[in-house]
This record gives structure tokens, sequence and C-alpha cells, in this order.
């Protein structure tokens, strides 16, 4: 009997996903954890709540605090722990077996990420539902088609840091120290994104410089989308989209070459 | 009664000496690993630089943050870097290492060892990496400080270093406490996780917060404690009854955090296989 491949890819996703859904849930006190630990932005809207700041640049209070509820929840879902999974995987000796599978490793760790996403939705309404309560009035659902173009963005930048934290893992073929490159490359994501600031307060200089990197793209774009603000969708998505398609074809160039350095630990 | 004095003395100096050998090893240790002080080199000033491009956002148009001038705020920071790297230096590499005791059921080789198991567990290892963080707090510290205007006398010096050693207690019980936890909820590695991202807080002088969050921080994660009140008396606006109050949070929060390790060890019953 013979099937066609796209009937089969759909089952092995299905099968993928519907397993590491089950193990996710298994860790959903760990994934509570971790969302709470994502409060940044919302501590941030705390100091910026109460400076002239924000006025300053044209932001009013109620648009700077649906910013940072808006930044907060596109973190919660763009969080990428590739290094770390395959680090774990690569110790324990369960990477050769993966590489065994007529399935390439990289997917397994998709679906453990979108798994985890969806352990993660209940837990990231309920902080919500938290803050709204404290702040009545903030939260609002946008119209339907940003919060649709805000779904895609989110999930474009999901891809896009999984490509780069995939790239930096690669690299842990030929260095043990690029696994610290993940942790520098954190420090201009944490102040260039719009995670601690929106990118209107920043000087003039500094936009642009950051507007040059991939960075503002993860956090500042989408969470605009969400809050409901005035944002140039076509150069958010083609920020994004070339940042991907720059970034594909060198995390898969980076995987086979690195696939043939492997030896099993220990070996 | 001079007995237990010369007893007591003994014992300070035995934990002296086990300290001494604990940070050497381990220094030893770490200095196989060189290329890494490069790297904590740049982490340190990057998240130094962007810290303070982030901090130079809300000043500017004459604005002060919640009635702190520029350099009055790079003393929080300076203070908030300081922590961060004894955070780095001593109880990261130690607390994190209780979970995997319970889980693999070592923490017995512990409890058995002929020393006080806090002691132990809070202070076996000392990871160089940290200090770079502690050295940049420092000056950071000192310029924003002199540049504030501030000419702190002998006294003052001396109730900046109880303050920072209060701040330090403090933010070892907090650490301890959760890292405790652990004993029941072996997956509890995590919290410290959250502590870690609310400590983050402590980089702005707690009087830039809305009142309810002043309040939180003050009273129920005394983030005020860690920084603000350092800075203060840096700055010489701070009052006696803060210093009194500091000291007074960092003696409970320590008997607090010996008191439940105690409590929680009753419930340890070691790792069954």
């Amino acid at each position: 009997m013979s099937r066609s491949p796209l009937v089969h890819g759909l089952r092995v996703a299905r099968a993928l996903f519907t397993s590491q859904y089950a193990l996710m849930l298994e860790y959903r006190a760990e994934i509570a954890l971790w969302a709470l630990s994502g409060v940044l932005p919302l501590i941030m809207l705390g100091v910026w709540s109460g400076s002239g700041a924000g006025a300053d640049a044209g932001l009013t209070p109620l648009q700077l605090a649906r910013y940072f509820l808006a930044a907060f929840v596109v973190r919660q879902f763009t969080i990428v722990w590739v290094i770390q999974a395959f680090e774990e995987d690569n110790l324990q000796g369960r990477l050769s077996p993966y590489l065994l599978q007529p399935l390439p490793p990289l997917w397994r760790y998709l679906a453990a990420h979108l798994a985890e996403q969806v352990t993660r939705l209940p837990f990231v309404v309920v902080i919500l539902a938290l803050v709204a309560l404290v702040l009545p009035g903030t939260l609002s659902w946008p119209s339907p088609l940003s919060f649709l173009l805000a779904v895609v963005a989110t999930h474009l930048v999901f891809l896009l840091r999984f490509l780069i934290q995939s790239l930096i893992t690669m690299a842990c073929f030929w260095s043990e120290r690029a696994a610290a490159l993940e942790r520098l490359q954190m420090i201009p994501y944490l102040f260039l994104s719009g995670l601690v600031a929106p990118l209107e307060t920043f000087p003039e200089g500094m936009r642009a410089l950051a507007f040059a990197t991939p960075f503002p793209w993860m956090i500042w774009f989408p969470a605009r989308l969400l809050g409901g603000g005035q944002v140039d969708v076509a150069a958010g998505f083609g920020a994004l989209l070339a940042w991907i398609a720059l970034l594909l074809p060198l995390t898969l160039l980076l995987w086979k070459a690195g696939i043939r350095r492997y030896s099993a630990m220990g070996a | 009664m001079a007995k237990t004095l010369a007893n007591s003395l003994a014992t300070f100096r035995r934990y002296r000496r086990t300290l001494a050998r604990f940070w050497a090893t381990s220094l030893t240790a770490e200095l196989e690993y060189q290329a890494n002080f490069l790297i904590e080199l740049l982490s340190v000033g990057g998240n130094l630089a962007g810290s303070v491009f982030l901090l130079s956002l809300f000043f500017g148009n004459g604005r002060s943050l919640g009635g702190w001038s520029w350099e009055q705020a790079l003393v929080v920071l300076g203070v908030y870097t300081l922590l961060d790297g004894l955070t780095s230096t001593v109880l990261q590499p130690n607390l994190s290492t209780i979970v995997t005791h319970v889980r693999t059921g070592t923490l017995d080789f512990v409890l058995l060892k002929p020393i006080d198991s806090q002691f132990w567990l809070s202070a076996r290892t000392f990871s160089p990496w940290g200090l770079p963080g502690v050295v940049m707090g420092l000056v950071l510290m000192a310029v924003a400080a002199l540049r504030a205007g501030a000419r702190p006398g002998p006294e003052a010096v001396a109730q900046v270093a109880v303050l920072l050693v209060a701040s330090a207690v403090i933010l070892y019980s907090l650490w301890f406490v959760l890292a405790a936890t652990s004993i029941w909820f072996v997956k509890v590695w995590n919290a410290t996780e959250v502590l870690r991202s609310a400590l983050v807080a402590g980089r702005y002088p707690v009087a830039a917060y809305p009142a309810g969050l002043r309040t939180f921080f003050t009273l129920v994660l005394p983030v005020a404690f860690l920084t603000t009140v350092p800075a203060e008396a840096i700055l010489g606006t701070g009052t006696s009854q803060w210093l009194l109050a500091s000291v007074a949070v960092a003696v409970g929060s320590l008997a607090l955090s010996r008191w439940f390790w105690g409590f929680a060890l009753r419930f340890y019953t070691s790792a069954s296989s």
C-alpha cells in the first residue's frame, strides 16, 4: 500500500505533537514557573508608568500599559530552549538513537516547543487575568485583523528565534564555547527588542541602529500589532521573512556539516 | 564562660579554614577554563551598558525617576550590579546543587559530614566568573556617588558596609529558603529563576514604582532593602530607621533560613531508587 508523502508527514507530525504534549503536561508546574519568570515587561511597565518619558515619546499611559502587556504575551510564546535540550540529549547519549530515526531531530525539538506553548497558554491567561484585576480597563481585545496578524507575526518570530538558536547549537559541534554565544546574543535581544522599552522612546540614532538588527522585530513589532498601535505591517513582515530566509539555509547547511563531525559522547 | 568563648572561637577558626580550602580548590578548578573570563567580562559589560542606556531613557527634559537624579539612580544600579555579581559568584553555583543532591540522594553524604550542612551547601564552591560584576558594581557605585555630590565620612562608609552586608544576607536567605523547598518539590529550580527575574526590579529606586508595587517590593519581596536602602546610605539621604529596619530584616531572614532548613530536613527521606 503506497501512502502519499503528505499524508505520511501529517501523521508523523500529529504523533510527534501529541506525544510531546503529553510529556509537557507532566511538567506543567515547571512550565507555570517559567511563565512566571517572564515578568520583566510587567516590572518595566511599573517603572515606565511612573515616568514622564513615555508621554514625551508620544505614548499615553494606556498605550504604554497595553504595549507592555502585549510584549509580555509575545515573549511568552517566543521562548526557545533548543540549545539546552540539545546539550542534555547530547550529554545523555540520546542524540545517537535520534539520529538513527528517519526524522531529523530538529523536527522533534520544534514539536516539543509547540507543545510547550500550548501547555503554557492557560498560565499566560491566568497571569493576564490577574493583571486585568489590578489594572482594570487596560486589557482590550484587538481588532480581529490585528489579532490575526499578531498571531502570525509571533509565530514567525518564534521560527526566527528557533533558527538563531539552532544555528548557535550547531556551532557546538565545533566548539564547546559556542554555548556562550547564546548568552551573549541575549544581551542585545534584551535591550533592543523592545522588551524593556518601546522603541519609540529610543534616541534617533539608537533606534536606527536597533532596526538594522533582527531584535526589534522580535518583540516590538508583534507587540505593537497586538497592543493596537500604528505600525508598518509590510516592513515588519518583510524584515522577519528576510531574516528567516537568510538563516534557514545557513542552519540546514551547518546541521548537515555538523552531523558529519558528530561522534557520540564518550566514544 | 571563658571556656564556651574559647570553644566558639575555635569553631569559628575551623569554619574559616574550611572555607578557605573550599574556595581555593574551586578557584584552582575554575581557572582551568580561563576563556570564560573574557566571555563573562563581555557579558557583564554588555549588560551594564544596556542597563545604563535603558536608565538614560527615563531622564532628559529635566525629568527625575521617582525623585532620584540620574547620578543617584546610577548608584542604585551599581548596588544591583554588585549583588548580581555576588549571586553569580556564590549563591547560584552553590544553591543550584541542592536540587541535584536531593534528586540523586547525595544529600545523605552532606548530612553525614562533621560540619553544618547549611554551611556546606551554601559555601562549598566559589565561581570567580561573577567577580567582574562585583568589581564593576563597586566602581559604578563609587563614581556615581561622587558625581552625585556625596562625600561620605568614615561613619557613613561603615553604615554603607553594614547595609551592603545586610542586603547580601537578605538575598542569600531568599535564595536559600527557595532552594531548600526542593526537599519537597524536586523540580523547584525554576522557582529561583522566578526570584532572579523579579529581583531585576532592584535596578531602579523603589520610589520609581507605583504605590502598590512599592509596598510589595518593601514588605513581600524586600527589593527595597536590597538596593534602595544601601544606595540612600551612600548618598547620605538614608535615615537610621531604615538602617535598623534593614539590619532587623537581615537578622530575621537569616534566622528564618536556619529554622526553615531544620524544618525541611525533618521531611527528608533520602532518594528511593
